[in-house]
């Protein structure tokens, strides 16, 4: 229990203007723009924009601006921010399958239709410290282009599928639940959990899909596919009746690839563990698509033995704005609280005492 | 225009897809040099909301929600004519400028000229600009003739 304590606002206004100072940090250093950090913090907006749950590139820059660089915080500003828009309604269905690629690759086939396009990565850098990013104004090379363009290329589950060793998704166009609507309950379908997962906190995810990967939930993924790059959202505005596009936005998505012993009713196949995320975030989406398959354990009849097969554990610990919450508000006054637990303890000191000189006696 | 929601003009599909990815300036330089459009009436002034952005599982399994989205629409009447825009982001002079376009574009007195000189010269950006990405992409496709050497 808190209660209302009055008589800090002085203290309260003075510490946010000097907030407000440490975040602008040395007046002599030109400050930050939006801008700046909307191309230049591109992984950073990336993030926010999946926790804080809303796509708009602008909207999370800012946010990381308030936030000092602070990106639970940022996500919680722009999920803030979203509950004071209306809602027009919910979009067609992405087809990743289109998607304008920037990266694919794949790590169980070396050869497939499309290739293996690298894109912008991290991948096969050293690592080491670039110290000529510290020099202002270097020019840099502009990245070579090829004369022909990559196209879309088809899911690499699906030519797993199509010879029959990959179980198929079930293609049913239900409703699915809006945690943003309803709050969670138990069993959550999968839908629910995707959701869940896809602005879950990056770090719990990695840690969650870490441990499968180490024995516990007994995983043997391999990444099918990881693509990167931009798709086409379209919206039917009930207005209009037909689907209209409304743009498109960068997303990532990871195939996982598991092994499946079967069961009564399924043959000995591969299972698939999915991944899908605002902007470029591959690990996000390669950890998100492990816990994904953590979760179907109970749909395919494996033993629930380790955390990350534990819907309940998973699901209601993965929002880093939920859990903020409620860790953080444990620095809030809990003064009355407190007392009653001291009062106590006095009560029970005394009458352990008193106890203690009787038996002496 | 007649259509109906099972048969909606492809042509109208395309402009309004330009559109929304088209920039307040970029439209309204190229409205410049043509005649002024008349008056038009706000049906719906420009309104920033969200929409729900749905995946679907697997990639092609059940949908499911994956995160909301900032979207501008507005609704104009000009003339006969009811223009709509729905668009990315929280731009409201290019949603306003997509709406009145799509009013005017259903006026066939003057789609060929807004075609040719808005929409078609938009779309020839944005197709270069995909292809300017999708080239290097290109560029970072493994070539895996070592491995072909090796062996």
């Amino acid at each position: 229990m808190y209660v209302a304590v009055k008589g800090g606002e002085r203290a309260i206004s003075a510490a946010h203007a000097w907030l407000e100072e440490t975040r602008r940090g040395d007046a002599a250093v030109p400050e930050l723009t939006v801008v700046q950090i909307e191309q230049q913090m591109g992984l950073a907006v990336d993030r926010v924009m999946a926790e804080g749950s809303c796509h708009d590139r602008f909207l999370a820059a800012l946010a990381i601006k308030q936030a000092k660089g602070d990106l639970i915080e940022a996500a919680f500003l722009l999920r803030a921010y979203r509950t004071t828009l209306p809602r027009f309604g919910a979009s067609e269905p992405l087809d990743t399958a289109a998607m304008r690629l920037r990266r694919r690759i794949s790590a169980t086939y070396k050869d497939l239709p499309g290739g293996q396009v690298l894109g912008p990565t991290f991948d096969y850098t050293h690592r080491l410290l670039d110290f000529a990013l510290a020099a202002e104004g270097v020019e840099r090379a502009a990245a070579p282009e090829a004369p022909t363009p990559v196209e879309s290329a088809p899911r690499v589950t699906e030519l797993l599928a199509r010879e029959g060793l990959m179980q198929r998704e079930v293609a049913e166009d239900a409703e699915p639940g809006d945690l943003t609507r309803q709050p969670l309950t138990f069993p959550a379908e999968r839908p629910v959990r995707l959701q869940n997962l896809a602005r879950g906190d990056e770090g719990f995810l990695l840690a969650l899909g870490y441990s499968t990967q180490r024995g516990y939930g007994n995983a043997h993924p391999f990444v099918g596919e990881i693509r990167v790059g931009h798709v086409t959202v379209e919206f039917t505005p009930p207005e209009l009746g037909f689907p209209i596009e409304l743009g498109e936005i960068g997303v990532t998505e990871c195939q996982m690839v598991n092994q499946f012993k079967g069961s009564r009713t399924e043959p000995p196949q591969f299972t698939r563990g999915y991944g899908l995320v605002f902007g470029h975030g591959e690990r996000r989406a390669m950890a998100m698509s492990l816990v994904d398959r953590g979760l179907r354990a109970a749909e395919l009849g494996e033993d629930i033995t380790a955390p990350a097969q534990n819907a309940e554990f998973v699901l209601y610990h993965s929002d880093n704005i939920e859990a903020t919450g409620f860790v953080e508000h444990l620095k809030l006054p809990h003064y009355v609280d407190f007392q009653s637990e001291l009062e106590n303890l006095r009560t029970i000191r005394r009458s352990a005492e008193a106890a203690i000189q009787e038996a002496a006696e | 225009m007649t259509q109906t929601a099972t048969n909606p003009d492809p042509e109208r599909r395309h402009w309004m897809a330009v559109l929304a990815r088209a920039g307040a300036a970029e439209i309204t330089d190229l409205l410049a040099p043509l005649p002024a459009l008349p008056a038009f009436e706000h049906l719906r002034p420009p309104e920033t909301g969200l929409v729900m952005v749905r995946g679907r599982a697997g990639g092609d399994g059940a949908p499911f929600n994956l995160g909301e989205m900032t979207v501008t629409r507005c609704a104009v009447r000009l003339g006969e004519a009811v223009g709509h825009a729905y668009v990315a982001g929280r731009d409201k002079v290019q949603a306003e400028l997509a709406a009145l376009l799509d009013a005017a574009l259903q006026d066939p007195a003057r789609r060929d000229a807004l075609m040719d000189s808005v929409i078609a010269p938009l779309a020839a950006r944005q197709q270069a600009a995909r292809e300017a990405e999708a080239r290097r992409a290109a560029a970072t496709k493994v070539d895996f003739l070592a491995m072909q050497t090796i062996r």
